[in-house]
């Protein structure tokens, strides 16, 4: 059995006083795309973020236990969370290019982390992540419109090559697929799957199905608790705790 | 049912009265401005470098034929404006950066109704700050450094006007900066981007419309404030670009002709109005233009 990449002990967060996780343990594996799933309020957003410290941003979030990365530490004092954002992207519900052109939306992340400044070596790595996005195609010949330009399904895939332009060891997605209809899913979809074998995902999801789909490991939250944490198959064909049964077949959530 | 019929009428009468009257102000405008072309070529009006506007009232006096050039007025606007603009501009937008991106709540609870307060001074106030505090210490510093300032100067009638405008474009720039999508802020922050980056990068170009909307504005309200000037920049009309001079604006020299015993028929008089005409003219475009902006960045975003 590999090692995991992502390792969590006893982590409770809470916005002020509601606590919102309780007491989790999870390992998340490397190269798998791992689900969250749960009904809405379970707290598996809120864990998501998480793992590269957007809930810094919420005055009221405070988070205790052990969250580590590749080994260190996440909420060590000393660590940069702009640094640890650079290795755990993230790609939000509804897509959100910046109001710049395609190109710029890719570079992005190239610029700020000042990862090259030569214009060949730019041009590059945002045809590699368009590429890897699986967008290129689409948008080869029109590089300098706007992001927003692009159809829902496509500023999705926009987003997703933003954020693996930096080269993350890990990429979170926050129901990407929630505001794109069914046929743009499926792209995104084949999408993650492609995805794997470069990277380790960890996917929030609202439809099971789509859960089913695309990832090895489920992870099934209930009232901020982690209720059953295994491989994908067996939390659906064969779930040992009845909350998780009653989610999967529709009685609660 | 009748009722309701009666409480439309009435209302559509209140709003209709509202454009009714300006109607009649701006035809009352044209007119007397036509009026006023009938004495003074156009060409003198827009091309002249003189303004004089001093008619004779007896056939026999001598040198007071008058001269009507706007030029002077125009050049005396837009530098107090421009002085306006570059006290207020870094100052207002500073300031909506830091009460929209940095601020604490508790801050901003502070110091927004501050910049409202000041927003509600009257303009008399600010004038007699300009010109019985500002420029005689602008004239003092001056002096003492060797420069000739005159003891009404543009200098502190902008910088006075340029605080005036400060909460108009600090609080536009506020609302058109929190609008910006909080989700444009999570993914560049998401990505490793400081809060400051995101704020040059995203925040600041995604917002830049609306604040070019909001300075638009302020330049509008700097071009037609007349109480600042009027006590605080002289009455010279001078075709300067010095700011240590004293100079005079459009709004002045209306209120100039038109107080005092006046003949409703001479050339001086119907001046005010084709003056009138312009600076309504001006800031009109104006306006248009930067609503027109504002409103479809807010579109963008809805």
């Amino acid at each position: 059995m590999t090692d995991p990449i992502i390792t969590a002990r006893g982590v409770d967060i809470f916005y002020d006083t509601k606590q919102a996780i309780h007491n989790i343990d999870l390992d998340i594996l490397p190269n798998k795309v791992t689900a969250f799933i749960g009904p809405s309020g379970c707290g598996k957003s809120t864990f998501l973020r998480a793992i590269n410290r957007m809930n810094d941003l919420i005055p009221s979030c405070r988070i205790s236990g052990d969250m580590k990365i590749a080994g260190q530490d996440i909420y060590a004092p000393a660590v940069d969370v702009v640094a640890l954002r650079a290795q755990v992207g993230m790609v939000f519900q509804k897509p959100n290019p910046f109001p710049k052109s395609i190109f710029e939306n890719v570079a992005y992340g190239l610029k700020i982390h000042k990862i090259t400044t030569s214009k060949t070596e730019m041009q590059d790595r945002v045809e590699w992540s368009l590429r890897s996005a699986g967008l290129w195609d689409e948008v080869a010949d029109r590089l300098d419109d706007p992001g927003n330009s692009l159809s829902g399904g496509q500023q999705q895939r926009l987003c997703i090559a933003r954020a693996i332009a930096i080269k993350p060891k890990v990429i979170l997605m926050d129901e990407p697929c929630s505001a794109l209809d069914p046929i743009a899913t499926a792209v995104v979809e084949e999408l993650i799957d492609n995805l794997r074998k470069d990277y380790t995902i960890v996917i929030v999801t609202h439809s099971m199905q789509q859960a089913a789909r695309v990832s090895q490991r489920t992870a099934f939250f209930h009232l901020g608790s982690l209720v059953e944490y295994g491989e994908t198959k067996s939390i659906f064909t064969n779930p040992t705790d009845e909350r998780t049964q009653n989610y999967i077949t529709g009685r609660i959530g | 049912m009748w009722f309701d019929r009666i409480v439309i009428v009435l209302l559509a009468a209140a709003a209709g009265m509202a454009i009714l009257v300006t109607v009649g102000i701006v035809l009352s405008l044209i007119f007397e401005t036509i009026q006023f072309f009938g004495k003074v070529p156009l060409s003198n009006f827009l091309f002249g470098l003189e303004w004089s506007p001093q008619t004779a009232i007896r056939a026999d006096q001598v040198g007071s034929g008058g001269s009507f050039g706007i030029l002077p007025l125009i050049n005396g606007t837009l530098l107090i404006s421009a002085i306006a603009m570059i006290v207020a501009t870094p100052l207002g937008l500073t300031s909506a950066v830091y009460l929209s991106e940095y601020s604490s709540k508790s801050a901003r609870a502070w110091i927004k109704p501050g910049l409202e307060i000041l927003a509600g001074i009257p303009t008399v106030v600010y004038g007699f700050f300009a010109a019985l505090t500002l420029a005689p210490f602008i004239r003092m510093t001056g002096n003492q450094m060797g420069l000739e300032v005159a003891s009404e100067s543009a200098l502190a009638a902008g910088i006075v006007m340029g605080i005036m405008i400060v909460p108009l474009i600090s609080s536009l720039s506020d609302d058109v900066i929190n609008s910006v999508p909080q989700s444009l802020r999570d993914a560049s922050l998401g990505m490793g981007a400081t809060q400051s980056e995101t704020i040059r990068r995203v925040v600041l170009p995604a917002a830049l419309p609306g604040i070019s909307g909001s300075l638009l504005l302020a330049a509008s309200r700097a071009i037609g404030e007349t109480m600042i000037v009027l006590m605080a920049a002289g009455m010279a009309a001078k075709l300067t670009l010095n700011p240590l001079d004293a100079v005079t604006t459009i709004t002045v020299q209306i209120v100039a002709l038109l107080t005092g015993d006046q003949e409703f028929d001479s050339a001086k008089t119907l001046s005010a109005f084709a003056l009138g005409l312009f600076l309504f003219g001006i800031t009109l475009c104006i306006n248009v233009v930067a609503l027109h902006i504002v409103r479809k960045y807010q579109e963008q975003y809805d």
